[in-house]
């Protein structure tokens, strides 16, 4: 076989000008490459400096490990008076009774649990309803635009749902919505006289509105990484586009969509101000949905800086440590459930 | 002046994978030399020794001796050091995207801490000019980022970022290969032009390349160096006939 | 031969009608999810417009009984509390997501941190705040700006670790490769080139964390506290746009109430802005300047 072999002897491929022939180009020429050459020889190896940089890292990295573990820390130990004198009792003591010393927890739990779960009943339909829409039906036009907004309904500070909820919904709910739930519904119970607007219910709708953006935006994740050929199935079976979307898609993301939810049950458990201006501040457990409740974060939020004598603080405290508690768990079990599902599936398309 | 490199009995390995096994290899300095080989053959593995790079890899593991010049690189100095020594063309060209062709070429000194604006201005002017690329760009040094240049002028530009650092090796890791065959012509000159300065290792899978440019080449296959020669031995009447299979396009 | 499909005539009706009534179901999702949202909207337009003026920018709050006045005082000092916030949860969060993309990505440490950074991001805010009350005002013996800082910053942390490690690991390996070959110190690549590369998307998301925390209030009830006169005293306590109109909207005073409508609107109208900015930049040019 015959190459162009090149020969060590005979000079280069080309006729071009060699640019080495300009003066400067030419390192054997003058001082410089000498420098240069010099002066990254003296360098050294930098060892030390990258196993200091490496360990700042680390450094920070484990201080989000203490921070963590400080917060638990100062919050069981500020609230030892009130573990020691009631133990478990005082999350089933239903009296509040700073002024004799008497500390019970129930209803704090109560309402954040009931105004919670009223968010959630409010608020899983119509998420998984909008993210339905958005991904599925809606033209592709109106897509960027929605999602947009329903990210930025999550991006509204607290205060200012708990504003437009004190002078808005509230009224709203006082003058036309609770008298048509009393009137329709009274029998079972849960909704009845007296009708101040504030109160259990109108914490679980203001709650409902600001987790719905969470538990839509990460339903609309999951659906996304259901990947294409999933729908095509079921599709080429002759499916309409519900069944389609039902078996095709939600099926297949139950999983993260329950992990979404339980996201927001999380963010409605913690749920300070907002909560704080419409749930009417009063700690009591019955069972009209209207009547004014507590919730775990209102108390501490209301009652911290009136706390006059340690057993109250160590109460107000010890309610903030099983929200903490709260918190964690749930948050927890949220986030596997949602990994499990987006991690493992493609990328998005 | 470029370096000779000393390679005894290099073994490399990817974890439990044994990619290079017993290397052996005078590479004579001044000279251009060439490894070819088929995919997978071990021959870029063998050249990111010799800069160190292979060791980047968590579960990569090397053992033993590459002396270049008087010093062996694995038992003296530390892998920064090397690679301050020894440049490397990648196989796609990588310039920093963030920075100007002026930020790119004098990246290397820069970011060792060197800082006279003058010699910076010098050595930069210098290095594009040897790297040929120097007319198209010199008007544009500050304005116009790395990433905005072509595919040959992008690899041109890694070239003169690699000399810019003055090393005395500079290793190509089949610098053409992405390249259309105008840029691949006008690299395959440069190659010719700076082996007289620096010690140049090149892979390639292109043997009419290795052909061109090199004074020596060797065959590797399956992680064995089979056989190093001078570049007319090699093409002409090899002496191993697993080269001459390769050669002839028999496999590869 | 017998059809043993199922498609009878009523089956196929109920099926078109499930399928109708599905779409119609979420298409009023969409709307009664959308229209309480331009509701909230127009009516945060309509009461805070009206009472924003030059005074409300430039004046602390009236006494009171007396008209006018502003919350200059708040704006002021929020920004006070982001910058102390930032100079503890930037530096932080940012090392922090070096960590995590560029030394153990895989690592059972870099795998616990991770997790720990999504516990912490799921604190409630007012948990966040009686533990800085704790720990800092407590000791101190005052309430303090630095203390509601350092709340926020700590809230920060996790958003900013998070962002920082997703576009460092958008960085090309050839580039990081590129600055290794040069000889370059690791450390130095790592700040000089990788997360020079990723800049656009960790300043993001930077200000979505900056979003986040600019708009709590429960984290600075007890730190902060609120201030109604000028202060700029780190030991002392500040005054809050979030916090202010918390204690506004809660008072019985209209002209209070009035004032609140105006900060919940400049709020928001910040928020909106920084939000579209991050929007802008991932899904525009900005960020393809890194791949």
């Amino acid at each position: 076989m015959d190459y162009k072999i090149q020969d060590p002897s005979v000079p280069g491929p080309s006729e071009t000008p060699s640019p080495v022939t300009d003066r400067n180009s030419g390192p054997r020429s003058g001082e410089q490459p000498s420098t240069i050459r010099k002066f990254l020889l003296s360098r050294g190896s930098s060892a030390f400096a990258d196993k200091g940089f490496r360990w700042l890292m680390v450094l920070c990295a484990v201080s989000i490990f203490g921070i963590v573990a400080l917060i638990a820390t100062e919050l069981t130990l500020r609230s030892q008076l009130t573990i020691s004198k009631f133990g478990i009792w005082f999350f089933f003591g239903s009296a509040w009774d700073p002024v004799n010393g008497n500390f019970g927890a129930l209803p704090f739990i109560f309402g954040t649990l009931v105004s919670s779960l009223i968010a959630l009943i409010i608020a899983v339909p119509l998420a998984v309803g909008v993210a339905v829409f958005i991904t599925e039906m809606c033209p592709l036009m109106l897509r960027g635009p929605l999602s947009f907004f329903t990210e930025f309904l999550a991006a509204i500070p607290s205060v200012v749902y708990g504003l437009w909820a004190v002078f808005v919904l509230v009224p709203l709910l006082r003058e036309h919505v609770n008298p048509v739930l009393i009137k329709l519904l009274g029998w079972t119970g849960l909704f009845s006289e007296p009708n101040f607007g504030i109160g259990m219910f109108a914490a679980g709708v203001i709650l409902s509105i600001m987790i719905l953006p969470i538990i839509s935006s990460l339903t609309r994740e999951v659906m996304t990484a259901v990947p294409q050929s999933q729908r095509e199935a079921v599709l080429a079976l002759g499916a309409t586009r519900w069944e389609m979307i039902r078996v095709g898609v939600l099926r297949n993301a139950r999983i993260g969509i329950v992990g979404s939810i339980i996201l927001g049950l999380g963010r409605a458990l913690g749920e300070t101000i907002a909560v704080t201006m419409v749930i009417g501040n009063r700690p009591q457990i019955v069972k009209s949905l209207l009547a004014p409740a507590y919730s775990m974060a209102s108390v501490i939020a209301n009652e911290f800086s009136e706390a006059s004598d340690d057993m109250y603080l160590s109460a107000l405290i010890e309610i903030g440590l099983a929200l903490f508690i709260v918190t964690i768990i749930v948050n927890g079990l949220a986030r596997l459930l949602v990994w499990a599902v987006t991690r493992g599936a493609p990328a998005r398309a | 002046m470029g370096v000779g490199i000393q390679v005894t009995n290099l073994n490399a390995w990817y974890s439990t994978n044994h990619a290079l096994l017993d290397i052996n290899l005078p590479i004579p300095a001044n000279q251009a030399t060439a490894l070819i080989g088929p995919s997978g053959c071990g021959k870029s593995t063998f050249v990111r020794c010799l800069n160190r790079m292979h060791e980047t890899n968590p579960i990569a593991r090397v053992t033993g001796s590459v002396r270049m010049g008087d010093i062996d690189i694995y038992e003296d100095v530390s892998p920064v050091e090397v690679r301050r020594r020894v440049g490397m063309v990648f196989q796609r060209p990588n310039p920093f995207p963030t920075m100007s062709i002026y930020d790119n070429v004098a990246a290397g000194l820069r970011l060792n801490g060197f800082r006279n604006r003058r010699i910076l201005d010098e050595v930069v002017e210098r290095s594009l000019k040897n790297a040929a690329l120097w007319d198209e760009v010199k008007g544009d040094l500050k304005k116009k980022s790395g990433a905005s240049l072509s595919g040959g002028q992008q690899q041109r530009l890694c070239i003169a970022r690699a000399l810019a650092v003055d090393p005395e090796v500079l290793l190509m890791d089949e610098p053409a290969s992405a390249l259309d065959p105008v840029s691949t012509a006008k690299i395959e000159d440069l190659i010719f032009q700076l082996k007289s300065q620096y010690t140049i290792v090149i892979v390639t899978h292109n043997m009419q390349q290795a052909a061109r440019v090199a004074e020596r080449t060797g065959f590797f296959l399956n992680g064995k160096l089979v056989e190093f020669d001078s570049t007319h031995k090699i093409f002409t009447n090899p002496g191993d006939k697993r080269t001459e299979d390769y050669i002839t396009g028999r496999f590869g | 031969m017998t059809n043993h499909y199922k498609s009878s005539a009523a089956n196929r009706i109920w099926r078109t009608v499930a399928n109708h009534a599905a779409t119609g179901l979420a298409v009023l999702s969409t709307i009664l999810v959308v229209a309480p949202l331009i509701a909230i909207f127009i009516y945060l337009l309509y009461k805070g417009a009206s009472s924003l003026n030059l005074a409300f920018f430039t004046q602390i709050p009236k006494p009171v009984g007396e008209s006018g006045g502003g919350m200059a005082n708040a704006m002021v000092g929020s920004g006070i509390l982001l910058a102390v916030a930032s100079s503890l949860g930037i530096p932080i969060g940012i090392a922090a997501g070096i960590f995590l993309a560029e030394f153990g990505r895989f690592s059972r440490l870099a795998n616990a941190v991770r997790f720990t950074a999504d516990v912490l991001n799921g604190v409630p805010s007012i948990v966040m705040g009686i533990s800085v009350y704790s720990l800092i005002v407590l000791p101190l013996k005052h309430f303090s700006a630095l203390s509601g800082g350092v709340a926020l910053g700590i809230m920060m942390i996790p958003t900013i670790t998070r962002t920082t490690e997703e576009m460092l690991l958008m960085v090309p390996h050839a580039v990081r490769e590129a600055a290794l070959a040069l000889g370059v110190p690791n450390w130095r690549s790592v700040l000089s080139i990788t997360l020079r590369t990723a800049s656009p998307g960790v300043i993001t998301g930077c200000m979505l964390a900056y979003a986040r925390v600019a708009g709590e209030t429960a984290p600075l009830l007890f730190t902060a506290f609120g201030n109604q006169f000028w202060s700029l005293n780190l030991n002392q306590p500040i005054a809050a746009l979030p916090l202010q109109i918390y204690v506004y909207a809660l008072s019985p005073y209209d002209e209070w109430h009035r004032l609140a409508w105006a900060g919940a609107l400049v709020l928001i109208f910040l928020i909106v802005v920084s939000v579209s900015l991050v929007r802008y930049v991932t899904t525009r040019g900005v960020l393809k300047g890194a791949s």
